[in-house]
């Protein structure tokens, strides 16, 4: 007995060490694959007035995402092991401070940290600073958040990629909903923050209005300073011309200064309010935001996300994470490293299974399309580094149920309809009348 | 007095020489070493070297007992001005850029100098900034300048060559290198002129030098436009290095850490200005990587400490007592 | 006509409160506190969880004003004495603009602090702001709560006049003023007065962010946008002037009103240009004190 034990005991030892050398080994070659890690540097904001409303929710979306990305149990195709078996290692730069820093920074990301790539950048400022720093380096860069179509429309990059539209859809589409709506507006005003980004805005919505609607008159044409955060005398102003649309682009603790101060005194009553890029406030004002606000998020994002499989997990994951659901700044974080993770393990695919270098990439992210949580992503402008992407404008409520407030009414616009062609400026293709716009609802 | 003065600046000629040779030796060991440097650290230094300019500007006026707090109008406009011959006239020539950015803001703030030059202390502060602050808003307004966004500059040629993707930060941080050393050259002859002690001695007494016939309000004033032509010189040096421009340039912030570093510096050697500038722009750069939530706090216990332990300023670590 | 000049009013009432305290700072102190804006967004975290706190025990509404005068006080009393003998000390009798870059750093720390302290989401304090109802006026529907803080504006400019002119402690305070070196040497305790000063200071900013804190979206970056009004009120009244700062903060808040309303394009950069023209000839403000000029 003693000696058939003694043998069944040597087999099952020799039987556990060749297991063992043979896991061994085969550890010891996927942690060679595995010990090269791909760097991204992601930049956003983590202070100042953007930190709130786009910056940190940015930058939470991509941590519970590389998270995902590194256990490998993002859906198919994405559920490959970080980027192409490669973990993805991510460092935080906060991007407040102005557009010199972003430049030194985003210098130090390439050269002293050595990553592979940089996503980042929510100023247009901060984006028109560093694209050509980093088409100057030959490095990889993808923007994912900053509105302005400057970037692709007075300029040609090779390394310099958008995953995301620019902001000309915001106000186009916000304009075609109330036409499509059948909403009267005989005259506008409006409110917008005095920097690029509010003048633009400002710019993109009365060309629309004079397109769509050829005779309604802007009236009030308010310009407070950005950061402000007192509007009683603006609102005043907006309250004496009567209008029936209120534009604005106002974002961040500027916009929920505004609704808090506007809405007691009936502004919401009096006339009817668009807000193009107001879904991020929705979650924190709840109750404290009026009803019947015709909202855009830049994108089919937050509340206004199509339905899907991609969809239902990225929303868990975030949701899951941070107690409250993704507005629009981590979709669009999300759509931009899916993008880069399909870019990365397209070229290496191409090049045999190599980190592929700043050449490789752009070439693979060129012309392509993915899917996202917010739809599909195609690189279709600016020589295939600028993403065009449907959106959806809704209507708020206030739902006493569920504690929330609630978009109703959503109308999609696919984004042949309210982004510019390929071979035209934002500003002529408005002004000529929207030619080439296709599947308007 | 005149007497005096002669002798003492007699006495002060001969080590000229060596300054001189002191200057050229520490460029081209910088040039050198600026060949072995990590890309990051070339441009670091770029840009300390353009902020120190201003600086230098600051240091000029600051031995007068005035401190400016709205250099960011100088340093903007000297950028703007460079970005904009490059881009709309068509001047390329790096050195050419330079020389008119320091001229153009001399030429704009000098209407300004007669009327400054009669505040001190906290009023002159808060007038220049009160016109940094409106330069601020006038190039936020413009639209034709960018706005808030700014605009993009091309790159600079140098003496009619074009400069290879390769070597154009190379080249750029030898350009500014020399450029700073050149003026901190002349800076420092300057101090030590006829004109530069007649500051110092305003700072001790104005009333003393006015009545020994010096023009306090004349030194005052031409400070002005010297300070103003270096901080032009920065702002167009800084603009070539980073390739863009925007309103920030002229924000009070700006203008708050130009005056950092020559409070940092001390007001006896033009080394430590510059010194204190990588010292600033270092620090800034590694507390923003390694404490990306509160980069500003880092910062700000950085500041305090050196005003603390350094009141007179990196400078008075090597030059001893009233040494110059 | 008249929306103008109620807006002018209740806009230059939030000025007044809010730069009070940073003109008071300068007059004794000599500081010009670039991290004001720093302490009224303390007051408005501040105010935000002391309402939170009295909502959660059931207080009645109207207390919640209590509680935020209390979030204020607990700010300057909290803060003012650590700050003030922690560090400002330290730099007493320094150059004034070295001090302006104490209080600049200081900016930067409080900063970073108040985002550590209470993360980056936004608070709400809303209880308070329909305390008062609304008020029509012609065909403008008006918050109460805007004319209150008109009230408060009035109160709490007269309680500083009177504590400065008329009790002890305050004329001693502007004995501090007119002359430190001549006040010590009669035997006041300057480091007191210091003390006393800056925590008042400190107390009328946060007051001023605590009463705003229902207007708005509490979160970091607050403080940036009051920094410059407040110069632009103080400067153009005259540093260390109580009168001062209410005639700047009329002036300032009738002409951004008259801008808003009549020329917006303008509005951006015509706090600066009213600063730098009364700058230049007027540098002192609009309500200067004499100098005795020390030869």
């Amino acid at each position: 007995m003693a000696i058939q034990g003694n043998r069944k005991a040597t087999w099952s030892r020799k039987a556990v060490s060749t297991a063992v050398t043979l896991f061994a080994s085969v550890c010891a070659m996927g942690s060679v694959q595995a010990q090269e890690t791909f760097k991204v540097g992601i930049v956003s904001f983590l202070s100042g007035q953007a930190a709130d409303s786009f910056g940190i929710p940015a930058v939470n979306g991509a941590k519970v995402l590389v998270d995902a990305f590194n256990k490998g149990s993002a859906p198919a195709p994405y559920n490959k092991v970080g980027f192409g078996g490669m973990k993805i290692e991510a460092i935080y730069v906060d991007e407040n401070g102005g557009a010199t820093k972003q430049v030194q920074e985003m210098r130090n990301l390439y050269d002293r940290d050595k990553v592979d790539a940089v996503v980042g950048y929510v100023g247009s400022g901060d984006c028109l600073a560093v694209a050509p720093v980093a088409e100057e380096m030959k490095k990889f860069l993808i923007l994912y958040d900053c509105g302005t179509p400057r970037i692709f429309e007075d300029g040609k990059y090779n390394y310099v990629f958008r995953t995301a539209s620019h902001a000309a859809m915001d106000n186009v589409a916000l304009a075609r909903y109330l036409k499509a709506k059948d909403i009267k507006v005989n005259s506008f005003n409006m409110i917008n923050q005095d920097y690029a980004w509010g003048q633009d805005s400002k710019k993109d919505f009365t060309w629309t209005m004079e397109k769509l609607y050829p005779g309604a008159k802007a009236g009030e044409d308010q310009l407070p300073k950005f950061g402000a955060g007192q509007y009683g005398t603006e609102i005043s102003a907006l309250m004496s011309k009567q209008a029936d649309v209120t534009h604005s682009s106002l974002w961040g603790g500027d916009l929920q200064a505004f609704i808090l101060q506007a809405n007691p005194r009936g502004l919401f009553k009096r006339t009817q309010v668009v807000f193009s890029a107001g879904d991020h406030v929705l979650p924190g004002l709840g109750d404290k935001m009026p009803d019947g606000v015709i909202l855009g998020a830049r994108g089919a994002y937050g509340l206004m996300s199509p339905k899907s499989a991609l969809n239902d997990w990225w929303w868990d994951l975030y949701s899951k994470a941070y107690n409250v659901y993704p507005v629009q700044a981590p979709y669009r974080m999300v759509q931009s490293l899916l993008g880069l993770k399909l870019a990365v393990e397209k070229a290496m695919a191409a090049n045999g299974g190599k980190k592929p270098n700043a050449e490789q990439l752009a070439a693979a992210l060129r012309n392509s399309e993915w899917d996202s949580p917010a739809g599909k992503i195609r690189m279709a402008l600016g020589g295939g580094h600028q993403a065009i992407q449907e959106t959806a404008i809704g209507k708020t409520r206030y739902d006493a149920a569920k504690k929330m407030v609630v978009l109703d009414d959503i109308m999609r616009f696919p984004a042949d309809c309210v982004n510019p062609p390929a071979n035209m400026k934002t500003e002529d293709w408005i002004k000529a009348g929207f030619p080439g716009a296709k599947g308007c609802p | 007095m005149a007497n005096q003065l002669g002798t003492t600046v007699s006495s002060i000629a001969t080590p000229v020489r060596y300054t001189v040779m002191w200057a050229l030796g520490i460029c081209i060991a910088l040039s050198l070493a600026g060949m072995v440097m990590p890309k990051w650290l070339t441009f670091l230094i770029t840009m300390a070297a353009a902020n120190g300019l201003v600086s230098l500007g600051i240091m000029v006026l600051m031995r007068g007992g005035v401190v400016p707090f709205g250099q960011g109008m100088v340093f903007a406009i000297g950028g703007y001005a460079a970005a904009l011959l490059s881009n709309k006239l068509g001047i390329k020539d790096a050195l050419l850029l330079t020389l008119c950015g320091g001229v153009i803001a001399a030429l704009i703030a000098a209407p300004f100098a007669p009327l400054l030059s009669r505040y001190r202390g906290i009023f002159f502060a808060m007038l220049t900034l009160a016109l940094s602050m409106v330069t601020y808003g006038l190039l936020m307004k413009l639209e034709v300048l960018g706005g808030s966004d700014g605009f993009n500059m091309g790159r600079p040629t140098l003496f009619g060559q074009k400069l290879p993707d390769e070597s154009v930060g190379y080249i750029m941080y030898v350009l500014t290198i020399s450029v700073s050393t050149l003026m901190a050259l002349l800076a420092r002859i300057y101090f030590d002129s006829t004109r530069g002690l007649i500051t110092v001695a305003a700072k001790e007494n104005e009333l003393r030098v006015e009545y020994l016939g010096g023009s306090v309000r004349q030194a005052m004033a031409i400070n002005f436009i010297l300070a103003a032509f270096c901080g032009g010189l920065g702002g167009s040096l800084a603009v070539m290095a980073l390739g863009h421009i925007e309103p920030n340039f002229s924000f009070w912030t700006t203008s708050g850490e130009f005056v950092f570093v020559a409070i940092l510096a001390g007001w006896q050697s033009v080394i430590a200005l510059f010194v204190a500038s990588t010292v600033l722009e270092v620090v800034r750069s590694f507390s923003s990587s390694y404490f990306p939530n509160t980069w500003q706090m880092s910062l700000g216990i950085f500041l305090l400490i050196v005003i603390r332990f350094l009141p007179r300023g990196i400078g008075s670590l090597w030059v001893k007592g009233g040494g110059k | 006509m008249l929306t103008i000049l109620i807006d002018g009013l209740t806009y230059a009432s939030w000025l007044f409160i809010v730069a009070l305290g940073l003109t008071l700072v300068f007059g004794v102190l000599k500081i010009l506190n670039i991290a004001h804006g720093s302490f009224y967004a303390l007051g408005a975290y501040a105010a935000a969880s002391f309402v939170g706190w009295a909502s959660a025990m059931k207080w009645a509404p109207g207390f919640t004003l209590v509680a935020m005068l209390l979030a204020a006080v607990a700010v300057a009393a909290l803060v003012a004495p650590l700050i003030e003998r922690g560090l400002l000390r330290f730099f007493y009798g320094r150059d004034e603009v070295l001090l302006v870059l104490v209080t600049y750093a200081m900016f930067l720390i409080l900063e970073d602090a108040t985002k550590l302290l209470w993360g980056a989401n936004p608070y709400y304090v809303s209880e308070p702001y329909t305390l008062f109802g609304n008020i029509d006026i012609g065909n403008q529907t008006y918050v109460g709560y805007d004319f209150a803080l008109v009230a408060l504006a009035l109160v709490v400019g007269m309680a500083v006049w009177w504590w400065l002119n008329r009790t002890q402690q305050g004329k001693i305070m502007i004995a501090v003023i007119h002359s430190s070196e001549i006040a010590s040497s009669m035997g006041v305790n300057i480091s007191r007065v210091y003390m006393v000063a800056f925590s008042v200071g400190i107390f009328l900013a946060a007051l001023g962010g605590a009463f705003t804190a229902p207007m708005i979206s509490v979160q970091p970056g607050v403080s940036v946008g009051v920094i410059i009004v407040s110069f632009a009120v103080v400067i153009i009244g005259g540093l260390g002037s109580i009168e001062g700062a209410a005639v700047g903060a009329i002036i300032v808040g009738l002409a951004r009103s008259m801008a808003v309303h009549l020329a917006p394009v303008a509005e951006l950069f015509s706090i600066y240009l009213v600063m730098a023209v009364v700058l230049m000839f007027r540098p002192e403000g609009l309500f200067q004190r004499i100098q005795a000029r020390k030869i």
